[in-house]
């Protein structure tokens, strides 16, 4: 796109149909990422930021539905578009992990086996070339054992393994746009500070555009340069991190800074 | 929303239905037109007519008014069969699950082993053992079909000791076994309704096989079973023999299966308190 | 795999010592002794005699010593001779069991063929049409009496329309047809018990299969398949169908003493020669021998099943036969 920006959120609403009404999960984002930027959004749980990433792929499960806005994907609206189009989008061009590594990958096939069918549905190439492939991305996810690995079950792996896995998957179609949803929430410490540096690693090699998802600030003032702050469905400030962290504007973002600041 | 409404309104024809069976089953001498075992030998084998509205059999009896006396039969050995089932699996549930361990391994063992026999094999073999009679049926179906109840009960019982246990442990002096059983009754009657209803349904199913084959509800006595076990040899001569008393059959069960699918429903969200 | 293996084959041999117990326990239900119909209805039967035939089948011996004798003889399918022709009984059933094996067999086909696509289809299209008539039609094959349906089917496709033959399970002039014509007419023969053999089974199979993919579709994994931007079918034919089938197996192996069982009904309708009609005609002339062997030999073909439906599950459900990972096993 001609200003540099791959992704343009405008007026997201997603909302559920519950017994007790709607649910206005998403009521009206507006936000960009640009390209090669880590872009984050942060909020409570319940804020609405993990629907508005799946919203961006269309992912999300009834009751819940996309009510309006746009999603615009350097010049497609993902919302717009057909089934088979925003397959092909899916999983190559705009990849997604996932916050639970233990319940995203299928237990009944190996891993490599999952890596393999990520690349045979997007790529026309030869088995022994996906495979090579899927043994590439898990070395470069640093996973300590590829070739076990590829030859696994999930539940064989641990949860960090299993987080490097997932990571290597969405990374196999060389991706333009990566959303990760809270990827290190379910990890223990010390892993998760060892995938956040993996991140880091193949932000700066690939020159990934990145949207981050979390509730823990401090990891998103590690990881991202411009940040959105995310409560009941709709954006409250948005600006660059250094400005939010150390000038915020709304008290809401104040308050959040200070919980995080007590637990430091 | 929609079909809430529709899954109740079946459970209310259901319940309609079983509940005009169990009319039949009170009041079968005024509903019956005809005397069941009455000989008719000027009437053998009519077409359903106003004056027999599902028409008569081999020796002139009037078929509605066997299929309303076999009612009697049918849900008595039902409910009773049943009621026999639910004692000895809340029995058998309680003792294994009250005192685990060894005894529950056991008495759970003799569960697998019971279910490994085909249950109407089992059952056939013992009416051949002990002669076929009302009660013997009863008695035969209801020792063969505890086995769920007792996984039940056993489960409600194990869930039971855990908590109760924590809580017993503060409250010194509290005895668990009245505390169970006190915790037990709300929380698996439920289940065991459910079974049950279900079961009446498979009850009345066995018993009609049983009638069927010929070692069930002897003739003359009417059985909805035993009318097929003569529609099998009219058949193609007298299609209202095979017809009415199947159908009865199959409404009925069909009753009690939707019944009990409606309690099952009923209860499931309140479970997940 | 093979551990696994050899470790269910031990458990089951408590099951398999509690089945020999409840079959003699059964065996000595009756009043009186089993020799009885043989000797009490004839008069010339001498007091001697009736001591001898006794001591033949071992019943002047303490309770514990038959029942050492009857494991024995279980234990290598010695279940006596017939009382109806002196045959021994083991030859009898052998003879029948493979009639029985083949139209259960069948019927399992058949309820797995119909059975889950229609569950996959109410899973998915769930609130439709499709998925209300494959209820209705679930709970009809719950309730339906078989041999009143087969009455039904008999009646119509054999009588009425004279379509199908409604006995046995060849010909009279099987012997003069072709190979594919002997095929052909078994065939026709079987598809009427088949069909009603696998009905009530179809309707569970379907309703269960139903039940466990709307579980499985929404689970996280599927989510992620989806991401990856797999075309919907693999999502649902792949990775649903395959989770879905995992208690499915499990149902399968239980369901298998109920179709064991149920061939004693359509095998006697259909006047074919298998081991359930074996035992309905035992029953009727009272013939201890066999009807003790077939119920033996029943309750060891649900064994059997069940060990099949274990295995079959284990090698499905990598979860069961791969140990899991350590806390930091594999970074």
């Amino acid at each position: 796109m001609m200003d540099g920006t791959i992704l343009k959120v405008r007026d997201l609403k997603t909302h559920f149909q519950t017994d007790r009404g709607v649910v206005k999960a998403v009521d009206g984002v507006d936000f960009d990422v640009r390209t090669g930027e880590t872009f984050g959004i942060v909020g409570e749980s319940g804020s609405g930021k993990t629907l508005t990433a799946l919203s961006i792929l269309k992912l999300v499960a009834p009751p819940g539905r996309i009510v309006s806005g746009s999603v615009v994907f350097k010049s497609e609206d993902l919302l717009l578009l057909d089934a088979e189009r925003l397959r092909k989008i899916r999983g190559s061009k705009i990849s997604m992990v996932f916050q639970e590594p233990a319940s995203a990958f299928n237990p009944v096939f190996t891993i490599g086996y999952q890596i393999i069918e990520a690349v045979m549905a997007h790529q026309a190439v030869k088995m022994s070339k996906a495979r090579d492939l899927a043994m590439e991305f898990l070395k470069r996810a640093r996973i300590a054992d590829p070739a076990k690995a590829y030859h696994d079950y999930p539940h064989q792996l641990s949860g960090g393994a299993k987080q490097r896995a997932m990571i290597a998957m969405a990374l196999v179609n060389s991706p333009e746009l990566l959303i990760l949803d809270e990827p290190t929430t379910a990890l223990d410490v010390t892993i998760q500070s060892q995938i956040l540096d993996l991140l880091d690693e193949i932000r700066e090699r690939e020159r990934l555009s990145t949207l981050f998802i979390s509730h823990d600030f401090g990891v998103i003032a590690r990881m991202c340069d411009r940040v959105a702050v995310m409560r009941k469905g709709l954006i409250v400030e948005s600006g660059d991190k250094a400005q939010i962290l150390n000038d915020p504007k709304e008290e809401y973002t104040v308050s959040l800074l200070e919980s995080v600041k007590a637990l430091a | 929303m929609m079909a809430e409404l529709i899954r109740n309104r079946m459970a209310a024809s259901a319940l309609a239905f079983i509940i005009l069976m169990l009319v039949f089953a009170a009041f079968a001498p005024a509903i019956a037109p005809y005397n069941p075992t009455e000989i008719d030998t000027k009437n053998i084998l009519t077409a359903p007519s106003k004056a027999h509205i599902f028409g008569t059999d081999t020796l002139g009896r009037d078929i509605f008014s066997r299929i309303v006396y076999g009612s009697r039969i049918s849900l008595s050995i039902g409910f009773i069969a049943v009621g026999i089932a639910v004692l000895i699996g809340i029995f058998f549930g309680s003792v294994a699950g009250y005192y685990g361990g060894r005894i529950d391994s056991i008495m759970m063992r003799f569960v697998d082993i019971m279910l490994c026999f085909p249950t109407f094999f089992l059952i056939l073999a013992v009416i051949a053992v002990l002669e076929p009679s009302i009660f013997n049926i009863m008695v035969v179906i209801g020792a063969t079909g505890w086995m769920g109840v007792a996984r039940l009960i056993r489960a409600e019982i194990l869930t039971l000791k855990e908590r109760e246990y924590v809580m017993a442990s503060k409250v010194m002096g509290a005895r668990p076994a009245w505390m169970i059983v006190r915790h037990l009754i709300p929380n698996a009657i439920g289940p065991v309704l459910v079974s049950a209803t279900l079961g009446v349904g498979g009850a009345i199913l066995v018993e009609s096989a049983l009638s069927f084959l010929g070692i069930g509800v002897q003739p003359p006595t009417p059985s909805w079973g035993n009318m097929l076990m003569d529609g099998k040899s009219t058949l193609g001569v007298a299609w209202w023999h095979t017809v009415f008393p199947g159908l009865f059959i199959l409404f009925t069960v069909l009753a009690y299966n939707l019944l009990g699918e409606a309690l099952r429903d009923f209860l499931e969200p309140r479970l997940r308190r | 795999m093979l551990r696994y293996i050899a470790k269910r084959l031990i458990g089951l041999i408590p099951v398999f010592l509690g089945i020999t117990l409840i079959s003699f326990f059964v065996i000595h239900l009756a009043p009186g002794k089993p020799t009885d119909i043989q000797t009490s209805l004839n008069p010339k039967v001498s007091y001697e005699a009736r001591l001898r035939l006794e001591k033949l089948y071992g019943l002047d011996k303490p309770v514990y010593v038959q029942y050492a004798d009857w494991l024995k003889r279980f234990a290598t399918f010695d279940f006596g001779r017939s009382y109806v022709d002196d045959r021994p009984v083991s030859q009898k059933v052998a003879e029948r069991i493979p009639i029985t094996i083949l139209i259960n067999v069948l019927s399992i086909g058949l309820i797995l063929a119909i059975g889950i696509p229609l569950g996959v289809i109410a899973a998915v299209k769930r609130g439709s049409l499709a998925d209300k008539s494959t209820t209705v039609f679930a709970f009809i094959g719950f309730s339906m009496p078989e041999f009143w349906l087969a009455l039904l089917l008999m009646s119509l496709f054999g009588i009425t329309l004279g379509w199908l033959p409604i006995s046995g399970i060849k010909s009279l002039d099987f012997e003069y047809f072709s190979l594919g014509g002997k095929v052909l007419d078994v065939a026709k023969h079987l598809i009427l018990p088949v069909a009603i053999s696998a009905f009530g089974g179809l309707a569970g199979i379907s309703r269960y299969t139903r039940t466990s993919m709307i579980g499985i579709i929404h689970q996280d994994y599927i989510r992620t398949a989806r991401a990856k931007g797999l075309k919907e079918s693999d999502v649902i034919y792949k990775h649903a169908l395959k989770n879905a089938m995992l208690p499915v197996i499990t149902i399968l192996g239980l369901s298998v003493p109920g179709l064991i069982g149920g061939s004693v009904i359509f095998e006697s309708i259909f006047a074919i020669p298998g081991m359930g009609r074996l035992f309905y005609e035992s029953v009727m002339s009272r013939d201890y021998p066999t009807i003790m062997g077939i119920l033996s030999i029943g309750a060891i073909l649900t064994l059997i099943g069940n060990l099949i439906a274990d295995i079959a599950y284990s090698y499905a459900d990598p979860r069961i036969s791969l140990p899991s990972a350590r806390e930091g096993a594999s970074e």
